[in-house]
Parts: structure tokens; C-alpha cells; sequence
């Protein structure tokens, strides 16, 4: 069925494009998992790259030195990771903020070293020899399995505790919220689903290397979720989709900006946290600058003569308090 | 017996005492009021019995079970709730969800059920949600429970605090300063919803600096000065008492200059 899928997409999608969209995919995952732990829970988590590293170094051990099939391999690869992610997350998580960042930021940069310097992982010449049996029918299934599993989880009694933690942890707490074994629940899942998603990168890429899964990725993730906006779904697999994308299309157009593919990452960033402080999708009170700027601009202009601010389109602010200026 | 007792209780950050061997009792179904000057120690005491802090002295006691060792979630869950006195509401959230998420510990659906929602699961939803429609219907919010709360003006959200503390459905609600900021029309309103509360046999602490409410509300009243208690009894007794007017009417006077 799978097969007889992919044979299907492979009929009228070029090569090129089709390993765009599987990275895509496994970005999606990423993205959509560190959400839960960043956007939903508000815990700010630098190290999502080395929960993919274990995860794909896992399934990749698993295929080339145990004999283990597809399923299996990627299965046990989230576990692993969802593993790493409780014995990470029970001491991390009862920082906060800032020293929460450095902490998670050291676990990824420990993971990476570690795997740098072990013999069974190949050290730095990477392990090779795995199978590609990741195909894009399967990454669409796993795409669409995280995103119903979270969107599932966010709307719940669980869900509602997470995104309370991240409004106020001691109100939280008070309000009967065991908020130390939440967070690492959460951090559990999006460290599970990361694994799945490193899985699916092993199975896909055949090679494995370290500095695949260094610190930039993790904050590139970041910046993905942030694109999007924190706290929503739709809008990560959109952040993954465009900063996945972007990058290659630029590549073909403009060769010299895809080189400096961090500079641009960094200059796009700027630009949303002015025009959508929230991400593309966020919804909050926070006002981006422009829009203040906009605002106080129209309301001197109301006062005095008929101005336009240009190209304010839609996005008219609201007149109290920035009553909400998310997707209707 | 009383509901709860509070023996000796003594709170200390680092070399400050916020809290002074402070003793009293709360019955069940009465109204007791904690006054004091700024300063007094009334939101630490709090802070203590919820279990944000831990006390470095002393004893809490609720329906015979020991506090103080207790993290705020437990606490909760046996049956205490509060409010805060600088409102603390889930901003982003709206109405109904900031109440259904004060009835967390009286929910039960697990991670696993969370996610694959069974029909037990949504049940428990719908009954959650219709639950936390009456808590606001309670206090005086119907219509508004899809709107965010940060969206809410100053009183609502005092009220929305209240509603969700009672979706934890305690038998002993602590409310910190809830006539904070409110007119007079306001503070007339709330006075009428802590009786009603009193009436669903709900035990209420209140820490309250608008005197004419404190003395016409509360049955008891306890006084705190720098983190002491200097005075309890009721309204009557308070008003005269000595050490109270002193607090009130300067230091000065009493600890001469």
C-alpha cells in the first residue's frame, strides 16, 4: 500500500523535489514537537537537535549493528528518546528561563561530543551503511500521526495545564497543577517525537554524522517555531515548511544569500518579531512595534488630517489593548 | 475541632522574619478576617498554607493532616484554594478554561486518555466545562466565558479569580485583598457573593484592607503586625483593642520613637 503510494508520488514528483519534501516533513515533526515543550508549556528548550541525534543514532545502530527492521528501529528510536528526555528533563526542568536555555543548551552540545567520541557511533567519520527505507507516504503518515497526537493533547485536561504553566507557574501550581512532572511529561513527548523524527532522517539521509545535530539546528528548529508562532500547530508545520524550503529555493535563485543562509535565517526573524511578534499564526496581546507604530501614527492622523499608513491592510489594530489581531 | 490550625507558624527568609510564632485556629463555615499594616506578613501567611512556601517553624494543620512538607498541587487537592492579591489569571486562556483549570485535581484523564480521547474522557470534559458555566454564572460573569481573560476589566478578572479557585472545590478558600481596587458599588457586590459562598458551607480566610467590609463581613478577625499576631476576636473586641489602634495609628506611639 505503501509502496504502491509512493510509486504513485514518485510518478509525478521530480527527485529533487521529493527529498525537499521528506526534509520538510521530518522538520515538521521537530518543529511541531518543540512547540509543545516551547510555545505550549513556554519552557525555552536549545537542545531539540540531540533528541533527533538519539533518536537517529539509534535507529541507525539498531539497522546496521542489530538487525532491526524499519518499524522497529524507529519505534524503539523514539523510546530511547522519550527516555533521554525524562532523565534530561527531571533535573532541567526545575529551572527556569534563562538557566533552563544554558542547561538544555549544554545537554545538546554533551550528546553531540559524546557522539563525536564513541567508537560504535563511528565517531567523527559518521555511521554508515543504513538502509533508505524512509520514504515520503511514511513521513506524510508520521507528519500527520505528531500533528493529531499534539493537537489532540494541547486540547485536553493536559494540554490546558501546560499552557497554564506557561501563563503562570505559580498560579498553576496553586491551582492543584504538579507543574515539575508536567513540563517533563512534556518535554518526554516532544523528546519522543523527535527521536521518530531523527529515525526517519537516519532512514532517509543512509549517513550520520555529529555535526548534523549541533547546536544551529536546534536553533534553527527554534526559529522555525518561532516563525510560525509559538503556541500553535498549524503554524509550525508552516515555519518548517517555508524555512525548510526557502533556503533551497534561494539556492537556485540567488546562490550567494543561500550561503549565508544563518544571516538570512537571522535578518527574517527580525523581521517577524517587528511585523508578528507572535509568529505568522501567534495570537497575543503583544503588539509588533510596527503595528504601535502604525497605530499612534493613524490615531495622530485621525486627530489632525486624513492619514493612510501604508500598506496597513488587514492588520488594523485593535482600539483597546490589542484585542487580538490572530486569524480570524 | 477546628478546620484549621495554625501553631506557632514562623516564616524566615534568610535573616528576615516575615512571619512571627503565629497561632490561630480557623472554624468550619466562618468567615475569619487577617488585617494588618503593609508589611504584616497576611499574604506570607498565605503563601505558607498553600505550600509556596514552606514554614521554617511552626505547624499547619487541615482536617487533622499535616501541611507543612506539602507541595502546592497536594495542597490543593485536599481542599484548599485561593486568590491572589496582584491577580494572576492565565491571560491567554479564555474565561471558561482559566475555571476548568481550577478543577484540574478534581479531573481525572490521564496523558493517555488526553490524547485518544474515549467516550469516559469527553464526558468528563462536557461536565467539566457545564461545571465551570455555573462557577461563573456564580459570580456574576455568564456571557463572557469565551472571552480571554486578560480581555476582562479589573473586577471581572478579581471575580474570574474567585470562580476559578472555586472549581477546586474547597472546603477552605483563601481570598487575598478581593475588594482591591474595586468602587464601593463593587466591593457591595462582592460582600454579597462571600456570603453566598458562606452559605454553600465554603470556610473563607480573607485578607482585606477595606476596613468598613473586614468589620462587617468577617466573624473573627486576626491581627498581624510585623509578622506577629497582636490581636483576634471579633470585629468588636478588635476595634478596641489597644495594640491594634497602635499598629494602625502609628509605631511610634507604642514603640516610642
Amino acid at each position: 500500500m505503501i509502496d504502491w503510494l509512493d510509486g504513485v508520488l514518485r510518478g509525478f514528483i521530480n527527485p529533487y523535489y521529493y527529498g525537499i519534501l521528506v526534509t520538510i516533513g521530518i522538520n515538521i515533526i521537530l518543529a511541531l514537537s518543540l512547540n509543545l515543550v516551547t510555545g505550549f508549556t513556554g519552557q525555552l528548550h536549545l537542545g531539540h537537535a540531540a533528541f533527533m541525534a538519539i533518536g537517529a543514532y539509534t535507529a541507525g545502530l539498531l539497522s546496521t549493528k542489530a538487525g532491526f527492521g524499519f518499524a522497529g528501529a524507529v519505534i524503539v528510536a523514539g523510546l530511547v528518546a522519550a527516555v533521554a528526555g525524562v532523565i534530561v528533563g527531571l533535573p532541567t526542568l526545575r529551572l527556569r528561563g534563562d538557566y533552563l536555555a544554558i542547561a538544555t543548551l549544554g545537554f545538546g552540545e554533551i550528546v553531540r561530543i559524546t557522539l563525536l567520541n564513541l567508537d560504535i557511533t563511528g565517531g567523527p567519520f559518521g555511521l554508515r551503511g543504513i538502509p533508505r527505507q524512509t520514504n515520503l507516504p511514511i513521513v506524510i503518515l508520521a507528519v500527520l500521526f505528531s500533528f493529531l497526537v499534539l493537537r489532540s493533547l494541547v486540547n485536553s485536561r493536559m494540554g490546558r495545564a501546560l499552557i497554564a504553566i506557561r501563563e503562570d507557574e505559580v498560579a498553576a501550581q496553586t491551582m492543584g497543577i504538579d507543574t515539575t512532572r508536567l513540563k517533563v511529561t512534556s518535554f518526554t513527548v516532544a523528546a519522543f517525537f523527535a527521536g521518530i523524527a531523527g529515525a526517519l532522517f537516519a532512514y532517509w539521509f543512509r549517513y550520520l554524522n555529529p555535526s548534523s545535530f549541533g547546536f544551529m539546528v536546534s536553533i534553527e528548529l527554534l526559529a522555525m517555531v518561532v516563525f510560525g508562532g509559538l503556541g500553535n500547530l498549524l503554524g509550525s508545520v508552516l515555519g518548517a515548511g517555508v524555512m525548510t524550503y526557502l533556503p533551497e529555493f534561494l539556492r537556485t535563485v540567488a546562490p550567494a544569500i543561500a550561503e549565508r543562509r544563518l544571516v538570512f535565517y537571522g535578518a527574517l526573524l527580525v523581521i517577524v518579531m517587528i511585523l508578528r511578534p507572535n509568529g505568522l499564526l501567534g495570537t497575543s496581546s503583544e503588539q509588533g512595534w510596527l503595528e504601535i507604530w502604525l497605530a499612534r501614527r493613524r490615531s495622530q492622523g485621525a486627530a489632525g488630517r486624513v492619514g493612510s499608513g501604508p500598506g496597513a491592510g488587514s492588520e488594523a489594530p485593535p482600539a483597546t489593548g490589542g484585542a487580538g489581531h490572530g486569524p480570524a | 475541632m477546628a478546620l484549621l490550625e495554625v501553631r506557632g507558624l514562623t516564616m524566615e527568609f534568610g535573616g528576615l522574619r516575615a512571619v512571627d510564632d503565629v497561632t490561630f485556629d480557623v472554624h468550619e463555615g466562618e468567615i475569619l478576617s487577617v488585617i494588618g499594616p503593609n508589611g504584616a506578613g497576611k499574604t506570607t501567611v498565605f503563601n505558607v498554607l498553600t505550600g509556596i512556601y514552606h514554614p521554617t517553624r511552626g505547624d499547619i494543620v487541615f482536617r487533622g493532616q499535616r501541611l507543612n512538607a506539602l507541595k502546592p498541587h497536594q495542597i490543593t487537592a485536599l481542599g484548599i484554594a485561593r486568590t491572589f492579591q496582584n491577580i494572576r489569571l492565565f491571560r491567554e486562556m479564555s474565561v471558561w478554561e482559566n475555571v476548568v483549570v481550577g478543577a484540574h485535581t478534581r479531573l481525572k484523564s490521564g496523558f493517555f486518555s488526553s490524547v485518544f480521547k474515549g467516550p469516559a474522557t469527553r464526558r468528563e470534559e462536557r461536565a467539566a466545562r457545564e461545571r465551570a458555566y455555573r462557577h461563573l454564572e456564580f459570580v456574576g460573569l455568564k456571557g463572557l466565558e469565551t472571552t480571554k481573560a486578560r480581555q476582562l476589566p479589573y473586577g471581572a478578572q478579581r471575580r474570574l479569580e474567585i470562580a476559578r479557585a472555586l472549581a477546586a472545590e474547597p472546603r477552605l478558600l483563601l481570598l487575598d485583598e478581593p475588594a482591591a481596587g474595586m468602587n464601593a458599588g463593587e466591593t457591595e457586590e462582592l460582600m454579597g457573593l462571600i456570603r453566598r459562598l458562606k452559605e454553600q458551607s465554603i470556610t473563607i480566610i480573607l485578607i482585606e484592607h477595606d476596613m468598613r467590609m473586614v468589620m462587617d463581613i468577617s466573624e473573627r478577625i486576626v491581627v498581624l503586625d510585623h509578622g506577629r499576631k497582636i490581636a483576634e476576636g471579633t470585629p468588636a473586641e478588635v476595634r478596641r483593642h489597644e495594640a491594634v489602634i497602635a499598629a494602625y495609628l502609628g509605631a511610634s506611639a507604642r514603640a516610642g520613637g
